[in-house]
This record gives C-alpha cells, structure tokens and sequence, in this order.
C-alpha cells in the first residue's frame, strides 16, 4: 500500500511537477487576496483567456512565453480600460467582448501554426511535461511576485480598501493599480502552466474566497489563501499521478472542496454559523 | 493657543473643473479659510460639493484656477500628509477583513517607512486617537460589526491620527443617532480650538448655525461664504436651493398666547432651520447660542 502511496516520488517528472504547483499555487493564493478584495475576478477569468495569443505569438516566433503572454495580457486591460473610459458600455459587456476577442484571436493563431502550438496544452495545461525554460520563467515570474506582493502589501491592502485614503497620504494609486494589475496579468501566465486557461481563475479566485470566510483579519487571509494554494495544489499535482495527468482538475477539485467546507463549517461566516445565530436571535430576542 | 503663523491656510482660488465630457460641474469658486474654523459646505445633489472636495484633494486637476493649503499646491501638501478625509458611509466597504485598529493605523501609513511597519510613536498615536473618540475598547472589531455612529468615529480617529490640519468630511451626520452627533461636533470643536481647517460637506441645513462658525453656499459656483449668521440668510439658501427647500409660514394665528406663545416643529432626521420675522436666524435656546458665539469669539482671540 505504502509503496503505491510513494511511487510517484520515484519519478523526476513528477517531483517537478509537485514542487513547480505549489509555488505556482502559493503565488496565486497570495494574490488571490486582492483579487477577491478588489471585486476583480472576472479580470482574472478575462486576463487569463487574453493573454492565449501572446502565449502563441512566443512560440510561434520561438520567444519566452511568459513575455508574450505578459504583453497581451496588458494589452488587453488596456483595451478594456479605453473601451470603458470612451463608451458609455458597462464595464462586465466591457470584459466579456475584449477577452473573447483576444482569446479567438489565440485560436485563430494555434489553428493556422498547429505543430508549433498545442491547443490542448494552453487550455489545460501541461505542469507534468513543463520544459525546463518554462520553469525558470515560472520561478522568476512567482518570485518578482512574492516579493512585489511581500513588501507592499499594506499599500495594496490599503488601495483595494480605501483608494480615496491612499490619495490624499500621498500614495499613488494609479501606480498601485497598474502593479496589481501587472501581477494579475503575470500569474495568470504562470497558473496557465499549471492548470490551463480555462482553470486559471479558480487559483486567483477560490484560496482568496475561501480564506475570507475564515477571517476578519486581512494579514490572516493573506497566509490562509497562499496557504491554502500551496496544499491544494501539492496535493492535487500528487494526486494526478493517479487520474492520468490531470493536474488542473485534481487541483481545482481540491480547492473546491476545502471552499465548500468552508463555507459550510467557517467558524463565523459558514452557513452552520448563521443558523445558529439565526436561532439564537429567534429564542432569545435582544434587550 | 497656537501660534499664527502654525495655523493652516486653505486658498480656492477660481477653480473651474470640467468632467472628460465637457459638462463644467463647478466654475470659477472661490473662498479662504484660516486655521480654527468649522466651516460648513451646503449645497444640493450635483451642485459641486463634492467636485469641490476631490479638487482640495487633489482628485481632480482644476481646467482653470488653484486650489493652495499654506500657499502650496495640493500635491505638495499630500506628501505633508495635512489633509485629512472622513469618507461618507456608503463609499465605504464594510466587509472588508479589517478591524478597528487596522483602520485606524492606516491613518499612518504616510508617516511610515517603505514597509508599514508601524513604530511605539504610530502605536501611541493610535491609542490616544481611538480613546479620542471612545473606540478604544472596541479596536479589535471587524468595522461591519459597528453600529452607524461607532463607524463614524473610527474614521474620524483615522483622521486624528494621522494628524491632518485640514479635514474634510462627507455628510458626517446621516446615520448617526442624536448622542453621537453630539459627541462628534465636540471633538469638531476641539480641532477647531487645536487651530484645524475643517470642511463639513452637508445638506443638514439646521445643525449647521448650531455648530458651524462660518459657511460656504454652493450651486456650481460659489454664492456667498463667511460667518454663518451672515451667510444664512432666506435669500442666499434660495439661490443655494432654488427652491427645493419646502416653507412653512408660521401666522399670528399660529403662535397663540394661550399656549405660552410656544410651538412644536416636528422633522424626521433632520434639523429644521428657523427664520426669525425680519430674517434673523433662530436658534434651539437663544440664551445657550449667546454664551457659544462669546465663547468662540475668545476661542478665536
């Protein structure tokens, strides 16, 4: 028993494969946070979908697909912001037109260069064939974040919060904007690795959710949605050994299911809580 | 008492601010302020007050004239951290994972380091801000879980601790019960006494004589500014409300002698303000409102 349990520590690929999701899911999990906070996750579900032809330009023209992917990534928030700023279209219509342009226009490129690209790959993922350029982009994209995230978090906090605040102490949150932005944009790049497009916004989405019904305190979230990403995707990556590959889905599953036990169990804001404080209300009405 | 020259000075100079759609929500407004005053800004929805807010804070950039805090522009001043703003209610989201403390200490943040990382002096200023406004005991609470008055003042104790000399509130009253409002005009008036600007953004007509020394009516521009008995007169709030104000015309017949030639005024929420018969402002209790105006004379002496 024990000696299935291990076998997929004995294979290189798959140790890889373990390592690289965690600390892609502890980036996202970290930046999660924000994204919840923020209201910003139908951002993620877009950024992640606009940044597919920046991902087949790179390696169609045989670039580093983080900074192809970072490019259109950007370039689609900026589309949507100009597209807000000069229409007087809503901003969710906003959204839903430019990243489905930009993820067309990925399919488009994937389908005219099929040896170069694999659809099947950028939708879903390939963390258990990562190449070892991929991984170095991987790393360098989840460090810069970590750091980036790890020192200015209060001013980050503090934006998401109270932008009007962060103003008027002499903070710039226009930069602070672009930062997020630009961190959204490269972990969405560095998840797609793991989980694929298509799954890409549960990890900026689900740990940040999840550590918001557990919590009041911001500082705590923060270490609950990064570690919840961490464990989930340790685990799910481990798991997929067993479900033919499947990384994205074992992970995504898993992250899931602690969400839904959450949301049930939280302590405070679970569904068990309000009913308990319902009832208690109800029998023993206030002074 | 502070000296003069620590006193802050709030210049408007002809500001016109034009939305990217071209609409001009305010032209050419002008007032000053010196440092120990409560002043209030009273005007309908869209007038401009709150254009006139974001452009002190350096929100919005004027198309045409300045707006100077001891004769620098605003974006010099916000590195001072000198302005202070108490947002209104609804601006604010009350879910947010942040307690009582946090918020407080995010008054701070200017006067930190790089990292935030708050020192004995940002902690005791806290402290002393959350006792300020009687908060204190409850700096561990989530802000959703306050009552309307108890939120009000944690971002009054923000604004105290990070130490503006002018600050700007947002319809500081709706929502909070009558004790509280008390409460909050008393520290109003310590600031006041302290040598702070503070700008009152309300449409809370009656509580106005009853707290502020001097008021600014605005409709797109501004329309009269200075002491508030002089300012508050049936003609100026006309022009401020053009005709929005409902009257109600009190007649011989109405205030009888057999009933002790009182009446009642009823209003739900706010404060009705009262006109005497050739103008002059009346107030709750003339004899209490005599011993505020000669103390706030020796106050600004």
């Amino acid at each position: 028993m024990i000696e299935i349990l291990l076998t997929p520590f004995h294979y290189d690929y798959m140790l890889r494969a373990i390592w690289v999701s965690a600390l892609i899911g502890g980036t996202c999990g970290f930046l999660s946070s924000f994204v919840t906070l923020k209201g910003w996750s139908l951002m993620g579900d877009a950024l992640s979908h606009a940044v597919v032809p920046g991902v087949a330009v790179a390696y169609i023209l045989g670039l580093p697909f983080a900074l192809g992917a970072f490019v259109a990534g950007l370039l689609a928030a900026g589309t949507m912001a100009f597209i807000k700023a000069r229409s007087r279209i809503r901003e969710d219509a906003t959204i839903g037109i430019v990243f489905t342009a930009y993820f067309a226009l990925g399919l488009l490129l994937i389908s005219l260069f099929p040896a170069r690209v694999d659809l099947k790959v950028i939708l879903l993922g390939n963390i258990l064939g990562i190449s070892d350029p991929d991984i170095e982009q991987v790393i360098a994209i989840s460090a810069v974040t970590l750091l980036v995230l790890g020192l200015k978090w209060k001013d980050l906090m503090l934006f998401c919060f109270d932008a009007n605040q962060a103003r008027t102490l002499g903070l710039r949150p226009a930069l602070l904007h672009i930062t997020l932005l630009a961190l959204l944009a490269a972990t969405a790049v560095a998840a797609l690795q793991a989980v694929g497009a298509c799954l890409v916004v549960a990890m900026l989405v689900t740990p940040g959710a999840t550590a918001y019904l557990l919590t009041d305190r911001f500082g705590r979230m923060l270490w609950l949605s990064s570690g919840m990403g961490v464990a989930t995707s340790l685990v799910g990556a481990y798991a997929s050994y067993y479900f033919n590959g499947a990384t994205g889905g074992c992970i995504v599953t898993l992250q899931t299911l602690v969400f839904l036990a959450a949301f049930i169990f939280a302590p405070k804001h679970g569904l068990f809580a309000s009913k308990r404080r319902a009832r208690t209300t109800e029998t023993a009405p206030a002074p | 008492m502070t000296s003069q020259e620590d006193l802050p000075r709030l210049d408007v100079v002809d500001v016109s601010v034009a939305y990217p759609n071209g609409h001009l929500a305010l032209h050419d407004a002008s007032f000053q302020l010196r440092g120990g005053t409560i002043c209030a800004l009273v005007g309908v929805n869209g007038s401009g007050k709150s254009t006139l807010f974001k452009s002190i804070m350096g929100f919005v950039t004027p198309r045409a004239g300045s707006v100077k805090i001891n004769g620098l522009p605003i974006r010099a001043v916000l590195k001072q951290h000198l302005v202070a703003y108490v947002p209104q209610a609804e601006e604010v989201d009350w879910q947010f994972p942040v307690s009582v403390w946090d918020v407080t200490m995010m008054g701070r943040y200017g006067a930190m380091n790089f990292l935030r990382i708050p020192r004995a002096g940002d902690k005791a200023k806290v402290e002393e801000s959350l006792r300020r406004v009687a908060m204190w005991e409850f700096k561990d609470r989530q802000i959703g879980e306050l009552s309307g008055g108890q939120k009000k003042r944690v971002f009054l104790a923000r604004a105290l601790a990070q130490g503006g000399r002018v600050i700007l509130l947002d319809e500081p009253f709706t929502g909070v019960d009558v004790n509280t409002e008390e409460a909050i005009i008393q520290l109003l008036r310590e600031l006041r006494a302290a040598g702070c600007i503070i700008l009152v953004s309300t449409h809370n007509l009656g509580s106005v004589p009853e707290f502020c020394d001097q008021a600014v009516l605005i409709n797109r521009t501004v329309l009269a500014y200075g002491a508030t008995s002089e300012v508050f007169t049936e003609q100026n709030l006309a022009a401020t409300f053009g005709g929005v104000l409902r009257q109600f015309q009190f007649e011989q017949s109405t205030i009888q002698e057999h009933d002790g030639r009182t009446i009642r005024v009823l209003s739900d929420d706010e404060r009705p303000l009262v006109f005497g018969k050739d103008g002059h402002l009346e107030y709750k209790d003339r004899k209490e409102h005599a011993a505020l105006l000669k103390e706030r004379s020796e106050e600004h002496d």
